[in-house]
């Protein structure tokens, strides 16, 4: 193939904008390289980089700004035998800085074009990440208050395997964007250039300045050698196929008839660290393995390791609508953390509720049937008083049965975990 | 029958799967994170990708990119990424790019509170985009919902190729329960239209019959492809053109507003004798049911209709479902924002007579029945 342009949409940069050139180079690279166009996209955002994708024949993306390199993940990951190009100004290279540090420390297979020239040249020639302090542009003194980034450096910093900073004006850009693209992992090539329609006018930039520029800045030319790694995609691929186990459906047949069912709602007042969610779970899947529905709502700490863990659970013969408790048939007061957070319920409870407490747990007062445990009478952890209590409630028939327990326990728990499960339940079973 | 135990996040997941979806990019955020978590061990055993976005933009960007690739998408987040997922969205409707966007609410504005539901973002889902054009957004009940509408929504999608929402809620999301997913009939599944190349016609990405989505063909296809988030023509390359953009626009706008009807699910329960319909949608239309079954036992009957699809607004089943009571009753776990839009459709067909009552909560619990009771009665 002689050249990827597009003839029927030639570039339409301001005269003497060096992104011109780049366009040239980047089609010499794919001829070079003998591209195939449909193996070959370009991804661009916004700015005169975001024209890039209109001028070839090749697959094109052209999004939002800054966000070039996410799109150009997305293509990559879903189909690793394409050349992925993306094009982004130094005005994308602001906005979407996530993502340049992102795609370093990725190390996906993508080649960045950042075409720097130092102002964001569509809207009006206002500062951008990489505008020099002393430049004049179209910000006011703006720029004169903070200071330019150098890209190459914040991406070798961040990960970046292949970098090369050049002008747009050198003669070996083709070759560069050649050994950029052949780089098996995220390769940057940032080019200095010169915006003529807004920047030059006002600044003295020139091919010989930029040169200078490039000269008295930090040199990169191509592969980093600390940041050498493998590539993403073949990472992720490599990881990714050790998972083999796909979790399969746990489904639970019928297999405890129970007399004369009624609706549970069942409330665990604990705290971190005490297990609650495994209690409940426990309860629920004791239920299912009667035929019951079951639903359960956890109120816990964004702090998962700090304060109150509370489930409300209802067992059910009949659909379960509402998920909230209504009038409880079974409190598990276990914490002082988890009473406190629920301390309303006790003065609604009725003479038919059970609460079962530990003795260390104040409960404001209630009519319901309390009973008090010493959970270290019976030397049961602190951690595992939650599983001990529905050893209490079970073999007292309240919503669920020993047997429907076990058969939980049985199920969700591996060998050695069941033993020592079945061991705490029982410690209270006989209480 | 058996039974599994599922939270609603892991539910949509599963249906995510059933459905064929192969790639997964978000951002962890409460409640949406165990999406995100399930989809991790659920992908790689099947060849899927999942992956975690620097940050919900980067999400979106990673799934347009894999859809733009030909892959089913789904993303998950929270009221404060969809936020950061807009501009994307905006893109990926215009732009006719399929995915499926799981918002599983939290309370807000802003951060809000992270572990508390709410159904505030369902107006906020409808105009999450530039240009306001018309969103498909589904709304669960539980989690056999959460399983039956993830499909259905990937149907939708791929179908429209847009953007599907799913409004989901705190309550449903983390709330565990009983559920049986072989219980429920799945709708067949619907692949994207990829475009059949035969001689006489090159390939124009965005080229689509009246009210239809243009077909596809995946970038890395054979044949070129253009994919713009700017203002294009059927070839893909930027317009000035006021009758193409036009043609564009009325397009995107009656792709989804004529398959309303293919669109249109929903539940409902009328109870004979009834004077009173009470329509709710999500987790609430739970507690309306329970209401209204109390009620009946009581001898008062009233009747219910539960929107699952709550944009394109299911005007005709609106219409219809309200057309034999007198008073109307809705119900939303927020300050009053689906109401405009039963009150617009009953204006808008002439339904002047129907007494409406509105009850609206946002405090971080549930609404419960005897709430819901005490409005009916009250009326």
């Amino acid at each position: 193939m002689d050249s990827f342009l597009n003839t029927k949409r030639p570039p339409v940069f301001c005269p003497g904008c060096t992104h011109e050139r780049i366009t040239k180079a980047v089609d010499s690279a794919f001829v070079k390289m003998g591209l195939l166009p449909e193996n070959t996209v370009i991804v661009s955002d916004i700015g005169c980089s975001g024209l890039f994708d209109t001028f070839f024949n090749v697959h094109a993306l052209h999004g939002l700004h800054g966000r070039a390199l996410t799109y150009a993940a997305g293509i990559k990951l879903s189909n690793p035998a394409l050349n992925v190009i993306v094009t982004m100004g130094d005005g994308g290279l602001g906005i979407g800085g996530a993502h340049l540090l992102a795609a370093c420390r990725k190390n996906l297979d993508l080649t960045l074009i950042i075409l720097n020239n130092f102002n964001f040249g569509m809207t009006g020639g206002q500062y951008s990440v990489t505008t020099p302090s002393n430049a004049v542009v179209g910000s006011e003194f703006l720029n004169q208050a903070e200071i330019p980034i150098d890209v190459c450096s914040v991406a070798k910093s961040a990960g970046a395997t292949w970098i090369t900073r050049c002008s747009g004006h050198d003669a070996a850009l083709s070759d560069i964007l050649c050994e950029a693209i052949n780089h098996k992992g995220f390769s940057v090539v940032e080019t200095l250039g010169m915006c003529t329609g807004r920047y030059t006018k006002r600044n003295q930039l020139t091919p010989k300045v930029i040169d200078e520029m490039v000269e008295h800045l930090p040199a990169y030319r191509g592969v980093v050698e600390e940041n050498q790694r493998p590539e993403y995609g073949d990472q992720y691929r490599k990881l990714a196929s050790d998972k083999k186990n796909f979790p399969e459906l746990f489904k639970v047949e019928k297999k405890f008839d129970l007399k004369d069912v009624k609706r549970q709602e069942i409330v665990i007042l604990g705290s971190a660290g005490m297990r609650i969610v495994t209690a409940g779970d426990m309860v629920c899947y004791a239920a299912i393995s009667a035929g019951l529905n079951a639903s359960m709502k956890n109120d816990y700490n964004i702090t998962v390791l700090r304060g109150q863990s509370v489930s409300e659970i209802i067992l059910s013969p009949e659909k379960i609508g509402y998920a909230g408790i209504e009038s409880p048939t079974v409190v598990i007061a276990i914490s002082d953390e988890g009473v406190q957070r629920r301390a309303k319920l006790f003065g609604k409870l009725s003479p038919s509720t059970l609460v079962l407490k530990e003795k260390s747990v104040p409960i404001p007062e209630t009519s319901a049937n309390v009973v008090e445990i010493d959970f270290k009478e019976y030397q049961i952890k602190k951690q595992d008083w939650a599983l001990a209590s529905l050893g209490f409630i079970a073999s007292r028939g309240e919503g669920i049965t020993m047997e429907m327990l076990d058969f939980a326990l049985k199920s969700r728990f591996k060998p050695a975990v069941y033993d020592s499960a079945v061991e705490i339940v029982n410690k209270l079973a006989k209480v | 029958m058996a039974l599994s135990f599922m939270e609603g996040n892991e539910a949509v997941a599963r249906g995510a799967i059933a459905a064929g979806c192969t790639f997964f990019a978000g951002y962890p955020i409460t409640p949406a994170t165990t999406i995100f978590a399930n989809m991790l061990t659920m992908l790689p055993s099947k060849g899927g990708i999942c992956i975690q976005g620097e940050d919900e933009i980067a999400s979106m960007g990673y799934c347009i990119g894999a859809s733009m690739a030909g892959k089913k998408v789904l993303t998950a987040t929270s009221g404060p990424g969809i936020s950061l997922y807009s501009e994307q969205i905006s893109f990926a409707i215009g732009s006719e790019i399929p995915m499926v966007i799981v918002d599983v609410q939290r309370l807000g504005p802003s951060t809000g509170s992270a572990t508390r539901g709410a159904d505030g973002d369902v107006q906020f889902l409808r105009w999450c985009n530039t240009g306001g054009f018309p969103m498909v957004v589904l709304a669960p009940k539980d989690a056999l919902d959460c399983y039956l509408l993830t499909l259905h929504a990937f149907n939708f999608s791929e179908m429209l190729r847009c953007p599907v929402f799913i409004a989901s809620n705190k309550e449903i999301g983390m709330t565990r329960e009983s559920v049986d997913l072989d219980s429920v009939k799945l709708p067949p599944i619907i692949e994207r239209k990829y475009f059949q190349s035969n001689q006489n016609s090159n390939y124009l990405p965005f080229e689509a019959a009246q009210n239809s989505a243009p077909d596809f063909l995946p970038i890395g296809d054979r044949t070129l492809v253009r994919q713009t988030s700017s203002t294009h023509a059927p070839d893909g390359y930027i317009t000035i053109d006021p009758n193409v953009i036009a043609q564009t626009q009325e397009r995107l706008i009656n792709k989804i507003e004529s398959a309303q009807d293919k669109l249109t699910l929903y539940e409902s329960n009328h109870r004979k004798g009834a004077d009173t319909l009470v329509i709710s949608y999500g987790v609430t239309s739970r507690a309306v049911e329970d209401a209204c079954s109390k009620l009946e036992k009581n001898g008062h009957r009233i009747s219910t209709l539960t929107l699952k699809t709550l944009f394109p607004v299911p005007q005709k089943l609106i219409c219809e479902e309200s057309a034999p009571y007198r008073r109307i009753v809705v119900i939303e776990m927020n300050m009053g924002q689906y109401i405009d839009n039963i009150e617009r459709v009953f204006f808008k067909n002439k339904m002047h007579d129907k007494k409406i009552d509105f009850y609206g909560q946002m405090n971080g619990v549930l609404i419960t029945p005897a709430k819901i009771m005490e409005v009916i009665s009250n009326g």
